[in-house]
């Protein structure tokens, strides 16, 4: 593993994507717990602790997408029209989600809140559980033509380990926005929250295990990377301990290191999928040959370097402000008339 | 229907709805930074009644503009894949640039701007307001950029890349600033602030005929109908210097959009009027000599047809036609509409004109029927090309997406976008019904006035 630019931008939009998961992980968690909760204050509470924050955690999702475009627009371009229904149907939930948020609070009808409410949640899950699904596909192999096209089908899409890595996923996000919720509410909902985000913990627990047993039995060349390079091991090692970390930080009422400890999960699970995958980005099946990998799928180098200085000016602006944004909007949500 | 055609309908559909919302937070920044401004500056808490009230506005439009728009970032991939790989290395990084310098900026401070009104001081506040309408005019210019790059590509070179031919940059800034970009921008802004301008405009003007919240009503009004009068007149020169600029770059397209046939000099401008495609001319009300005058400053300059060019390299000529002409009337109609609501409300007799309060209730709808033909022009008369003069629309097609795929996406999108809007509508209905807060008028925590001001304005 040499550090050249298609390596560097392989890593970056890694990174935008983990950004991604660890930020609008927990607004899509928190609106796949939505309703758990029958009661409005409790509903709204939950809606406005994501509310000022979700949209600029969804710029991640954008800016991953437009990278990616720019970096390897041969991916881009094979993944995006080959998992045609399924980006559409992502889309929709997200259409779903967003506007919800926006719609829910403006009118008081009891039936307009409920159907904004399963718009909101409903978006959220499915929308977890795809992403879930194409980055499961991804780490499986998908079949790819001589020509660089998808040559599967949409159903083909839907096999047991991809489904598997969604179910996953949603898990992972519902954990993570149960936790997040414990740490923007207090009182009733306060104590409701902390017994679903162990629950979520749980059954988080239970999905990475099974998800990585599979890995091991079922993804041969993912145990052969971890056989060849068994510095690989220290990764998985902190992974593991990370995701221990989130119960114990959590039962002595550390929410905050248990958030961290969630987000540290999120990042040694997305550089585990890294590692395995580098340097291919489409692994192909049956034909590993026709692999789309970060030199014969990029952009030219001199597009990556632009790429990257425009990176370097723009991500560290975007991370001071973002950090000063979330530091306004700190502390536990109160409820006023600006509120959704 | 075929794959090729199910794939633009559905493109177009969606782009076309998206681009209701995005000129409409652009122009409405635009106006919240007057309002915050002129708050700040006067401390006449009507002003700031007005921001809050049109805050909540924006906020509408920015959620489904937001909705809407991620749909736009995954088309080029699901319907256009071929194109994507040929443009990738160029139009990805404007996108790319577009995420980290516009939409962060935008969806960040936007929070600030919705709910950080007790939170933090009126200076900050304004700041983010600022941050926001900057945030949504950057955005404005990458995918102007982008687009522009499509119409009149420089900057690039063409290399063969794994067996296909793709484009690949050059040089960055001749790139962003290719032969089209700064007179496409200013024409795409200007258009944005006037549809802003025109939405304050026209519930203002709701308000006087309705005798409700007049004070609020003459607040916005002003500040409203100065934007618009000034965007509108700016208007003009920014479409003149695009026209003139499509007559360099893109002389086909500027054939089309006159229905111009035969290359001449002394080219007359169509005022009103159709083409008829089989006989090859206009037929209508023309200014003789005004079109080469137009383009060159001289009535002697040669306009080149539209038979200079082969029938396959030809652009739809009706629909570019009415597209362009529907937009330019619009264009002009609205000078008249902001002027005359301009001098009136000087005059201090706005209200006592009903018709014109009447027509300036419908004003909204210009500036966004302006925007979108304008956009269809613009993106019909670059036909048959999907990137000018390198790429046809047909070969940028996704190889392998299916007809009924697509033709599912489309239903799909289509109901929920008629969902979207309706709901829109009636939302948007119901904030204007509801009109601004009393309570708007008392600005509360951090933002609270020094208490020798008035809280109530003169009536």
């Amino acid at each position: 593993m040499n550090l050249d630019l298609n390596t560097v931008w392989f890593i970056l939009v890694g990174v935008l994507f983990t950004g991604y998961a660890m930020l609008d992980g927990f607004d899509l968690g928190i609106g796949a717990l939505h309703l758990f909760t029958k009661d409005d204050t409790e509903r709204r509470t939950l809606i406005n602790a994501i509310g000022p924050v979700w949209d600029g955690n969804e710029v991640w999702l954008v800016t991953g997408g437009g990278a990616l475009f720019a970096a390897f627009p041969n991916v881009y371009a094979t993944v995006f029209s080959g998992f045609y229904l399924a980006f559409v149907l992502l889309l929709v939930s997200l259409i779903f989600r967003a506007v919800a948020i926006e719609f829910r609070s403006k009118q008081p009808m009891r039936w307009w809140r409920q159907m904004w409410d399963i718009g909101f949640s409903a978006g959220s899950l499915v929308s977890g559980l795809l992403m879930g699904v194409a980055l499961g596909n991804i780490a499986w192999g998908v079949p790819i033509g001589a020509d660089g096209e998808f040559a599967g089908t949409f159903l083909g899409l839907l096999t047991p380990y991809p489904l598997l890595v969604g179910v996953t996923t949603v898990a992972l996000f519902m954990m993570h926005g149960a936790i997040y919720g414990v740490m923007k509410t207090e009182g009733a909902l306060h104590d409701k929250l902390r017994i679903w985000a162990m629950r979520c913990i749980i059954f988080f627990v239970i999905c990475a295990v099974t998800l990585t047993m599979a890995t091991l039995l079922y993804v041969p060349r993912m145990a052969a990377r971890l056989h060849d390079h068994p510095w690989l091991f220290s990764i998985a090692l902190a992974n593991m301990l990370a995701i221990a970390n989130i119960p114990r930080e959590f039962h002595h009422r550390r929410d905050w290191l248990a958030f961290l400890s969630s987000c540290a999960a999120m990042i040694t699970l997305m550089m585990l999928f890294g590692l395995n995958l580098y340097p291919n980005l489409v692994y192909s099946l049956p034909d590993p040959a026709n692999s789309l990998t970060i030199y014969n799928a990029s952009s030219s180098p001199k597009t990556l370097g632009i790429m990257l200085v425009i990176a370097g000016i723009g991500v560290p602006v975007v991370i001071a402000y973002t950090v000063c944004i979330y530091w306004i909007f700190r502390g536990k949500v109160k409820l006023d008339r600006m509120s959704y | 229907m075929d794959v090729l055609t199910l794939a633009r309908i559905q493109f177009g559909a969606t782009i076309a709805f998206h681009y209701l919302y995005p000129p409409l937070s652009i122009g409405l920044g635009v106006m919240l930074v007057c309002m915050e401004g002129l708050w700040l500056k006067t401390k006449n808490p009507v002003y700031h009644q007005m921001a809050r009230f049109w805050t909540r506005v924006f906020a509408l439009t920015f959620a489904i503009g937001v909705a809407t728009g991620i749909v736009m970032e995954f088309e080029f991939g699901t319907n256009w894949a071929t194109y994507s790989r040929f443009v990738g290395d160029v139009f990805g990084s404007a996108l790319a640039a577009e995420g980290i310098f516009a939409f962060f900026l935008e969806s960040g401070f936007l929070a600030v701007l919705l709910f950080g009104w007790d939170k933090v001081s009126r200076k900050m506040h304004f700041f983010s307001t600022c941050m926001v309408c900057l945030g949504a005019h950057f955005s404005a210019v990458w995918i102007v950029v982008a687009n522009s790059w499509m119409q009149t590509p420089a900057g690039y070179k063409l290399v063969m890349h794994n067996g296909v031919e793709r484009a690949e940059i050059t040089n960055f800034w001749q790139l962003v600033f290719n032969p089209s970009f700064m007179e496409r921008l200013s024409h795409v802004l200007c258009g944005a602030w006037q549809a802003g301008a025109f939405l304050v405009v026209s519930v203002s003007a709701w308000y006087l005929l309705k005798k409700r919240h007049q004070d609020f009503a003459r607040a916005s009004l002003r500040v409203g109908l100065t934007v618009a009068l000034v965007a509108s007149l700016v208007q003009v020169v920014t479409g003149h210097v695009s026209a003139r600029g499509v007559a360099k770059n893109q002389p086909a397209k500027l054939a089309a959009f006159e229905g111009l046939y035969n290359t001449t000099s002394n080219a007359p401008l169509v005022l009103v009027g159709y083409v008829d495609e089989k006989d090859q001319r206009v037929k209508g009300l023309e200014w003789p000599g005004m079109l080469s005058f137009l383009v060159g400053f001289n009535t002697q300059t040669t306009v080149i047809g539209l038979n200079d060019f082969p029938p396959s390299d030809r652009p739809p000529v009706t629909a570019s036609f009415l597209f362009f002409h529907g937009m330019v009337g619009i264009g002009f109609a609205m000078i008249v509409i902001a002027a005359l609501g301009f001098l009136y409300f000087r005059h201090g007799s706005l209200h006592e004109r009903r018709w014109l309060l009447w027509i300036l209730v419908f004003s909204v709808l210009g500036p966004q029927m302006a925007n979108q033909l304008g956009w269809f022009a613009a993106e019909v008369g670059r036909q048959p090309w999907i990137v000018y003069g390198l790429m046809r629309t047909p070969a940028g097609l996704s190889a392998i997406v299916k007809a009924n795929a697509i033709l599912t996406s489309l239903i799909l999108f289509t109901l929920i976008y008629f969902l979207l809007f309706a709901v829109f509508i009636y939302l948007l209905n119901d904030k204007i019904q509801h009109g601004p807060d009393e309570q708007d008028l008392i600005p509360s925590g951090k933002l609270a006035l020094p208490t020798e001001l008035t809280h109530h304005p003169k009536t």
